[in-house]
């Protein structure tokens, strides 16, 4: 097999055989991101090339020592520019962070590196995660590799263009809403968001701290559990970290999905679903059973509170977090100011792009004295209420099954002008976000348009395993039927 | 009306610093002073993707002064973000308690000449302190120094139940008290570890509605609040006599040098600090082993020990009072007493000599370090006349400065009474000798005339006789 079709894991195990080396992956990628990037623009900062080969040889010498021999020992990975790494600007795709250097690296991306993984830089996205799309980011949109007049979904979009385009073998991304999954299903690759907590969110910067998640995009769903076997486990540096013994996401893929009980939201198929997309995914759910699941529809409570709900806090936790961008200690800062306030007031309103203005508006409004109960507390008591419908839901079933956004990408440039209609789109991710449960979402087929559809599984809270066995297995009998699946470029 | 009757109604804000070792939320010192940012880290600093983690000891200090104030300690507790932009202020949010603070409805009892009395505590609460932002006149620019970014504090609202500074200085001085036995903080008000606002209405007395409040900001020293609480009384009064206005809610601040206040910001332009849970800490869950803990730890405080050394030792009240108003200083007192077996005596050198050595040099109790093992040894070694009075001051004073063995040092000093009666007697046979008037006034019956005989002897053997013994000899040989 040549190496631009390997998986992470499989090119790994080749380079710990000695069958091929980490200097010939990162000749594959590199010659990959050199004829693809310029049309797709997945990447905000690419390490240098020097510095790349260095480090290459230096993982090279680990693993021929031995000292280094984790399933992703060796792999070129991405990493979403909302994640620290000393070193390398962060910039969360903002002209506010434009030119900032953090003096240290987020937990995920240091035990990534750890592992033996060699990072290639860092991936656009929608500016501070705020977007469905990728075209918020102050440094033009990243395409979609399937079709590059469309879209690749946000905010990670950087992240899933680079795994679908051979741009990398596997990258990191984070999802306070969606953002993994949505731009896993525009562009045809395997992305989880593990359950909250899972994943330390240390030097991870935040968006809606109660909801943000870093998780993998893969080329499958075996990259997918080795990315997360290595960045999951607790850490003292984040004190909303859990205490997770559970991390080995590898050893249980081959447990099969017999028996398994699937529930299907009906109300994640009424009005405003895609046709083909429902198609899509229901003829995932059918395929499911004809591997010995048991597949049932069911009524889940409050979904269409979801998305009211989850921008309430998301704005709220939002507008707080970013109040950090002032001008003050890093980052950009207006030219022209009279005193503080000003230089405040110019700073943001010029460093930040409209989206994310309008979402620190809308925190702020949120949070302000006299609508705090209104709304702050009242969007917190419907997320008890969506956490509850979602205990009730897993009582009964293993997995609820669903897609990941209501339509394939859209074309670029459609969506920004309604951002209302963009918000609506997140209905079937952001419940995952509000319960804190994990979600995957794989390839399972395209539109007529040849635009990837993603099918959605969710679990119950610690349940990664179940997620991971179903998608493997499914994954496996598409493979089996010649059906080509996520990152494997045409 | 007329002023006298008039009442001043005080509460106040009480911000201490917590005795902790490292930050509120990260592992930077807390360390008073050291370069610009030299305690600091991408926490402190409020840097992208930092994330807080509760210091445990903060919290423990916490609990321990809500459970010394009789607080409930609010077993589910939460902080909560106050958004406001300012540069000292990193995050440009402070990481405080709104919504369940740690401890509340707790009270503690004041003495004032007036009586004892109880003052509620409304609530305590946990928060981080901000930076500190330095002016420089050269570069006409503002520089931002985060040392004390995160420092610990501990805010400790009273209810409105005091009425005069003298209660109020009463209070502050209680608080410190428990403060200080606790270890919990340094308590300095000069030095900015406790400071207070306070806040002030005025009412016609015996009235139980409340005037419209003022908080004062910028009080530096306990003497300070007395003269801003009688200040700000006066300009409200004035205002509804005089001016025949009604006092605006406000914040002002005080300036202690023109003993007058100015108003900073009116209730209208009260900022809207949009409180909400701070979603990167988890709720702090007071487990029960967690409070039994600290319960155990607890030490005795001053009322308890005050009962007991009445009752063990039998000291008298003002003994007492001096002794327990530091931990350290009771800490020697039982210790040598234990020691030394002479509790009055013990307590004697603790609220006199050591009193006047500490006020000589500027010091306080924390910075005594001499063993109480030394001044029982010097206490016993006065009680069997082994040294004189004067010569037990002078080791005294050794034993405070470098806390020498007395023993060691009375004998290299040559300071131990010469108890060899041959060289007593021989003295007192000379001192006779060399005086026959005052020997003859004595024999005369004039007794008086032995006290010049008796300072004979005393400069013959150096003062290291003991004068009771050199009398009684003298005595003696004048009758034969």
């Amino acid at each position: 097999m040549e190496i631009k079709d390997m998986t992470a894991v499989g090119l790994s195990a080749g380079i710990r055989s000695g069958e091929t080396s980490v200097r010939e992956a990162l000749d594959c990628v590199l010659k990959s991101i050199s004829e693809n990037e310029d049309r797709i623009h997945a990447y905000v900062t690419l390490e240098e090339p020097e510095k790349l080969y260095k480090e290459a040889e230096i993982i090279q010498k680990k693993i021929d020592d031995g000292s280094l021999k984790g399933p992703l020992s060796g792999v070129p990975i991405a990493v979403k520019d909302n994640m620290c790494l000393a070193g390398m600007p962060t910039t969360c795709s903002s002209k506010i962070l434009e030119n900032f250097h953090s003096t240290y690296t987020a937990e995920a991306v240091r035990r990534l590196k750890d592992a033996g993984v060699l990072i290639l830089g860092k991936t656009n996205m929608d500016e501070f995660a705020m977007g469905s799309t990728t075209e918020t980011s102050a440094f033009g949109p990243t395409r979609n590799p399937r079709n590059p007049d469309h879209v690749p979904g946000g905010s990670s979009g950087g992240s899933a263009a680079a795994v679908a385009a051979g741009e990398c073998f596997g990258a990191l991304g984070s999802d306070t809403g969606g953002s993994i999954r949505e731009p896993a299903s525009f562009c045809g690759v395997t992305g989880l968001k593990p359950t909250y907590g899972t994943v330390s969110r240390y030097g991870l910067v935040a968006y809606g701290s109660s909801l943000d998640q870093i998780g993998p995009l893969a080329r499958d769903v075996t990259d997918c559990a080795a990315i997360l076997s290595v960045i999951s486990g607790h850490d003292p540096k984040d004190s909303t970290s859990l205490e997770r013994k559970d991390t080995d996401f590898l050893s249980c893929l081959n447990e099969g999905i017999r028996g398994m009980k699937i529930g299907i939201p009906k109300a994640y198929f009424g009005a405003g679903l895609d046709q083909e997309v429902g198609d899509a995914v229901l003829k995932a759910a059918s395929e499911m059973k004809s591997l010995g699941a048991e597949v049932s529809e069911f009524d889940l409570d409050y979904t269409d509170y979801a998305v009211p709900c989850y921008y309430t806090i998301a704005d709220a936790e939002a507008s707080s977090n970013l109040e950090r961008f002032d001008g003050i200690k890093y980052g950009y800062r207006a030219k022209d100011y009279e005193g503080l306030h000003d230089m405040y007031k110019k700073t943001r309103s010029q460093g930040f792009g409209p989206e994310v203005r309008r979402r620190i508006m809308l925190g702020s409004f949120i949070l302000s004295s006299g609508y705090y109960d209104a709304y702050y507390l009242k969007a917190l008591r419907v997320k008890a209420l969506i956490r509850k419908a979602f205990d009730k839901a897993f009582s009964g079933f293993d997995l609820i099954l669903g897609p990941a956004a209501p339509n394939t990408a859209p074309l670029l440039g459609t969506s920004l002008s309604d951002p209302l209609k963009m918000y609506l789109g997140d209905i079937y991710t952001v419940p995952a976000n509000l319960a804190g449960l994990p979600g995957i979402v794989l390839p399972c087929g395209t539109d007529a348009k040849g635009l990837p559809v993603g099918v959605q599984l969710m679990a119950d809270c610690f349940s990664e395993n179940k997620l991971l066995r179903a998608a493997y297995a499914y994954e496996e009998s598409q493979k089996a039927a010649g059906r080509k699946c996520s990152g494997c470029r045409e | 009306m007329p002023y006298e009757q008039y009442e001043t109604v005080i509460g106040l804000e009480t911000h201490v610093e917590l005795a902790t070792k490292t930050k509120l939320f990260c592992g930077c010192s807390t360390e008073f002073g050291g370069k610009p940012n030299s305690h600091t880290c991408p926490v402190c600093t409020g840097m992208p993707g930092s994330l807080p983690v509760l210091n445990r000891q903060a919290l423990k200090y916490a609990i321990a002064v809500g459970l010394a104030t009789h607080c409930e300690i609010t077993r589910h507790s939460k902080f909560d973000r106050k958004n406001y932009f300012y540069p000292d202020n990193p995050q440009n949010y402070q990481i405080s308690q709104l919504y369940l603070p740690i401890c509340r409805n707790g009270w503690v009892e004041i003495s004032t000449p007036s009586g004892k009395k109880k003052i509620g505590i409304h609530e305590i609460h946990m928060e981080e302190d901000a930076g500190k932002l330095i002016h420089d006149e050269w570069t006409d620019s503002s520089l931002v120094d985060y040392n004390r970014s995160g420092v610990p504090l501990i805010e400790i609202v009273s209810e409105p139940d005091m009425r005069s500074g003298e209660e109020v200085t009463a209070y502050l001085e209680k608080l410190r008290l428990i403060l200080s036995y606790l270890g919990a903080s340094d308590c300095k008000l000069e030095e900015g570890s406790m400071r207070a606002d306070v806040n002030i209405s005025v009412r016609p007395a015996g009235s139980s509605l409340f005037g419209t409040r003022c908080e004062m900001k910028n009080i530096n020293s306990f003497k300070a609040i007395e003269r801003c609480i009688r200040g700000e009384a006066e300009r409200q009064i004035e205002r509804i006599e005089e001016d025949k206005k009604e006092v605006v809610q406000e914040t002002r601040r005080w300036d202690d040098n023109k003993e007058s206040s100015k108003a900073m910001r009116s209730k209208e332009d009260a900022k809207d600090y949009r409180y909400f849970p701070d979603p990167d800490l988890v709720p702090i869950d007071v487990s029960d082993e967690l409070l039994a803990e600290i319960k155990e730890e607890q030490p005795e405080f001053q009322e308890e020990k005050a009962v007991r050394y009445k009752e063990e030792y039998g000291l008298p009240d003002g003994d007492i009072r001096v002794l327990t108003s530091d931990k350290r200083l009771a800490e020697i007192f039982e210790e040598t007493a234990k020691l030394s077996g002479l509790p009055k005596k013990a307590s004697n050198w603790l609220i006199v000599e050591t009193q006047q050595l500490m006020k000589e040099k500027n010091e306080e109790p924390k910075d005594l370090h001499f063993s109480p093992e030394h001044l029982a040894v010097l206490i016993k070694m006065a009680d069997e006349n082994k040294v004189s009075s004067g010569a037990a001051r002078q080791i005294f004073n050794a034993v405070y400065e470098n806390d020498c063995d007395p023993e060691a040092y009375a004998k290299e000093k040559g300071l131990l009474i010469v108890h060899d009666e041959g060289a007593l007697r021989a003295a007192a046979e000379k001192a006779i000798d060399s005086n026959p008037k005052a020997a003859a006034d004595y024999r005369a019956g004039k007794e008086k005339a032995i006290g010049a005989l008796v300072g004979f002897v005393m400069k013959e053997l150096h003062g290291k006789a003991d004068p009771g013994q050199a009398g009684q000899l003298l005595a003696g040989l004048l009758k034969n």
